[in-house]
This record gives structure tokens, sequence and C-alpha cells, in this order.
């Protein structure tokens, strides 16, 4: 064989297996997320069927709602400070300062309020339950809840699944209002701009349907992590580094996730009106 | 094996077999979990009733596999499974689920719930199943329970991570005996104990058969020393199959090779 046929060569088996390779990633991504799909959809199922599990629903409730209010309320009213102050530092160079309010608003209600109320809460609540529900699992408890006639999904996933998607929206809307509270703080006590004006550009640019966009996020963010991370838990393998293991790996792929979903959903959300304001021409 | 002890244990065993007081009867229990290599192969076997049965074999000759089976946990590749007369392989979730509530079962390391107390850790069941009661009724029964497997009362709100491993296990049996099963299973419940806890295991189990008349009680371990202490019946398997089924004395009897060496590793193991 002559240098530029084995050359060929190589670089064909190089291909090959880069190809294979790319193959297999894209096969097993589509059934990790066939199996996600799966086991949520039966999560959710469960959690009508009898017994129904309501006291469970409230106790995840309050840990996945409760518990956060004071992170989300530190976190918000930091963004909300930070956000008005950069804003500000652009729009007065065109003079343009009694519009930090409402950018600010818009920002927040659309985009900034449900995706880091989704990465905090995912970081916190999420890693908890795959934390765990892995625990159980290498320890055998849920083997007993099993050997019990207790069905484990609908006892420790489900009521889960449902509050983190009750729960998100509430935090959002906590959020965002300290998140303002923190601009008004920035614009009106420390830049000493018109208060009046401040909440009346505000409310000029702000509908509701913009803080019903953000609150539907946060339900659709609470739902996937919820769902990734009770899943890595509920099938951790191993012993105590099987559980760090799911843990890492539900949280950082539902962080991962809720940024790349919230561009889908946002031009999802955009389609909606499209379509909306067609049926209603 | 003598040809008297393989009579004598093949007599018992068939006269088990013939008597159709059995809790469960395994009939050609065959399962692969890759298509290629059978983990229990052609397995027959009768578990009677009211008896404690003990289950014991080296590591991989598939005891866990078959505990799963007659829990239902894993469905089996071919064979069927009998449990209280009912075929349990091609049972629905919701008829495994009524059938489970026969069963007490005490894990290995008892994985009781580590949020709930001992007192809450047995009422679980009973609330799960047992709605008709009133709470008063659910708690006098979980302290009667508790009280059964020998835990002091001063210990009855002490939660998992605060017990001893003894107690642990008192209160894992509690928990197992909750719903008055009809079979309780014992996933060896000695392993890793020292002996002092062994023995107290050993006793526990059967003082609660005795207690509990009728129960069929059935044991996996590892430990042959401990079987020949409480069983009524040993069971040794091997590779996927029943290699021996008889009486503790057909046991010290047996002429096979894999039993000899079983029994003269288990019994000075115990006897130091």
């Amino acid at each position: 064989m002559t240098g530029y046929a084995i050359f060929r060569t190589k670089v064909n088996e190089t291909f090959d297996g880069a190809f294979l390779w790319m193959w297999r990633q894209v096969v097993l991504t589509v059934l990790e997320i066939g199996e996600l799909a799966h086991f949520g959809l039966r999560a959710i199922g469960k959690f009508f069927q009898r017994p129904l599990r309501f006291s469970e629903l409230i106790v995840h409730m309050e840990f996945v709602g409760n518990k956060s209010v004071i992170i989300i309320c530190l976190s918000g009213v930091f963004t909300g400070m930070a956000l008005a102050y950069q804003i500000y530092l652009g729009f007065k160079h065109v003079n343009a300062g009694s519009l930090v309010g409402p950018t600010v608003a818009l920002g927040i209600f659309r985009e900034l309020g449900p995706v880091l109320t989704g990465l905090i809460v995912a970081a916190r609540a999420g890693g908890a339950m795959a934390a765990r529900l892995g625990t159980m699992r290498v320890t055998e408890q849920i083997d007993a809840l099993e050997v019990m006639g207790v069905d484990p999904v609908q006892y420790l996933v489900s009521p889960r699944i449902i509050a983190s998607v009750i729960v998100m929206p509430l935090l959002t809307g906590v959020f965002d209002f300290v998140a303002m509270v923190g601009c008004w703080f920035i614009c009106i006590k420390l830049l000493d701009m018109d208060e009046a004006q401040f909440w009346d550009r505000t409310a000029a640019w702000i509908a509701p349907y913009h803080i019903y966009e953000g609150l539907f996020k946060a339900a659709v963010f609470g739902l996937f992590f919820a769902v990734i991370c009770t899943q890595r838990g509920y099938n951790t393998k191993g012993g105590a580094e099987g559980v760090g293991s799911s843990t890492n790996r539900g949280v950082v792929l539902s962080m991962v996730l809720i940024i790349v979903l919230d561009f889908f959903v946002t031009n999802l959300i955009n389609s909606f009106y499209s379509w909306k304001e067609v049926l209603t021409r | 094996m003598t040809e008297a002890a393989k009579a004598s244990g093949n007599n018992k065993v068939s006269e088990m077999m013939n008597q159709g007081n059995n809790a469960i009867i395994v009939k050609a229990l065959r399962k692969t979990f890759n298509d290629e290599e059978f983990v229990v192969n052609g397995m027959d076997l009768n578990i009677p009733r009211g008896k404690i049965t003990v289950i014991i074999g080296f590591s991989g000759t598939g005891k866990s596999v078959l505990l799963k089976h007659i829990l239902g946990l894993l469905k089996p590749t071919s064979g069927s499974i009998q449990v209280l007369g009912q075929e349990i392989t091609a049972m629905n979730d919701h008829d495994l689920k009524m059938l489970r509530q026969k069963y007490g079962m005490l894990f290995q390391y008892a994985a009781l719930f580590d949020d709930m107390d001992a007192v809450e850790n047995v009422l679980f069941p009973i609330r799960e199943h047992r709605r008709d009661l009133k709470e008063d009724k659910m708690v006098e029964i979980a302290h009667a329970r508790l009280h059964d497997a020998g835990l002091a009362e001063k210990d009855y709100h002490k939660l998992p991570s605060e017990m001893s491993g003894g107690m642990r296990k008192r209160v894992g049996l509690a928990r197992a005996l909750a719903l008055d099963p009809e079979i309780l299973i014992y996933d060896e419940p000695t392993t890793g104990l020292d002996p002092v806890l062994t023995e107290m295991v050993d006793n526990l189990i059967v003082s609660t058969h005795n207690l509990k008349k009728g129960t069929t009680s059935i044991v996996v371990s590892h430990d042959l020393f401990g079987a020949f202490r409480i069983a009524d019946h040993v069971v040794m398997l091997d590779a996927g199959r029943v290699l021996l089924h008889g009486t503790p004395e057909d046991f010290m009897h047996s002429e096979i090779e894999l039993v000899k060496r079983f029994v003269t590793k288990g019994v000075h193991r115990g006897e130091s």
C-alpha cells in the first residue's frame, strides 16, 4: 500500500470511529430522554390514583417552597439591585434613566425570575431529592416499601414532582417581587430617580401576561428538575459513591436543562401569541 | 451421601411435598438477566407452611434472586411460583400488592425509615393497610409488636441513627410483624453481626416463630451453625438449583462434597 492509501485508510477508520461514537451518544441520549419521560409520566399518573398522597404533597411543598424562601429572597433582591444599576449605567448615556424600572421588570418577570429561581431550587431541593431517594435506594428502604405493598413511585416520587410544579411559580412570584424591591431601592433611594415616573413607566410597559409567562416557565422548570432529580435518585446503584454520583448528575443535568429549556419555552410562548393573534383576526 | 441418608432426606422431602401443606411451591424456575447465563436454573422447591426453613448457599448461588421471585419483585424467565395457593408469576401490580400484605420481611440492615422513630416505623404499614383502624388502636398494635420483638419501652421514640444494631433488628422485626403476616422472611439477618448479637437474632427468630403459631418463616443465610440451631428444614442452593433439601440431621450426614465443605466450615466457625 502506498503512503497515501495508508493515510486514507487511517482517516476513514478515524471518521468511522468518530461517527459510531456520535451515533452511540445520540442513541443513548434518546434512550435516556425516553426513560425520563416514561418515569415522569408514570409518577404524575400515579399521583391521581388511590390512596391519594395529599399529606405527602404538603410535606414536600413545605420542603421545596417554604425552606427555599430565604435563599430566593436574598438572591432576588441582589439580582434586582445589580441589574438595575447595570442598566442605569448603560441607559444614562442616552438619557433614558427613567426606563430602568420597566426594563428590569421585563427582564426579571420574563427571564431572570423563573430561570434563577429554577437554578436555585434545582440545586437546593433537587439535590436533596436525589440524595434522599438515592440513600433510600442503597439502604433498601425503597425495597422495604415495595415489600410492604406500598408503591414507592407513588409514595416517594409523585408528591415531590407535583409539589415542585405547584411551588415553583409561587417562589418565582416571590423572586419577582423582591427583585423589584431591590430595583426600586437602587433607583429611588440611591440614584434619586423620580418615584412617580418609575412606577408610571413600569405600569405602562408591564402587562399581566409578562408575569404569567414567567410563572408558566417556572412550573415547567419545576417539572423538569423534579423528574430528573427523582429519577436519578430512584435509580441509584452502588453505595455512598452512587448516591453522590446520582445527586451530582441530577443537579448538573437539571441546571443545564433549565437554561436550554428557557430558550425553547420562550419560543413556544411567542409562537402561542402569534397563533392567538392569527386566530383572533 | 450414604444411601440411608439420601433415602431419609428424600423421604422427608417427598413427605412434605405430598402433604400439600406448602406455603410456597416453586416449580422449574429459571431466570436469566442477559439471555446467556441462568442465575436460577430449573429450581424446584417446596417451603412447608408453619415451619422455619433456612435457605443457605455460597455467594452467587441464587438465594437473593429466589427471594426476589418469591416477593414478586422479579418475574421469572420461565417456571411457576405459588404462594399460599396463588400463582404469582402472572399477577398484576394490584394483586401483588395485596399478596405482599401477607409477607413480613426483616432486611439485612433492617432498612428502617431513617426519618421515623421506632413506633412510627412500625406504624407505617399499619397506617397504609389498616385505614379502618383508629389512630389509638394503631399505636396500641405498634407498641405490642415492639414489645413482642423485645424492644425496651424507653427506646420506642429513638430514631434509627440512635439505635444499636440489635435494636434496629428488633424494630425491623416488629415492623415485619405489624400486619400479622402469614410468611415472615429474614434476609441474611445475622450477616456482619458479632456472635452475641447473632445468637440474640437467632433466638428472636425462634421466639417470634413460637409466638406467632402457624407463621411460615424463611431465613436466607450464610450461617450454617445458626441454621442448624433454628431450622426445621434447610435448603442448600448451588448453581441456581436446590442441591439438598432436608432436616439439619440430613445435612450433618450428607455425603455430597459441597455440603460437607459447607457443613465443616460452618460448624467449625460456630464452635469457635
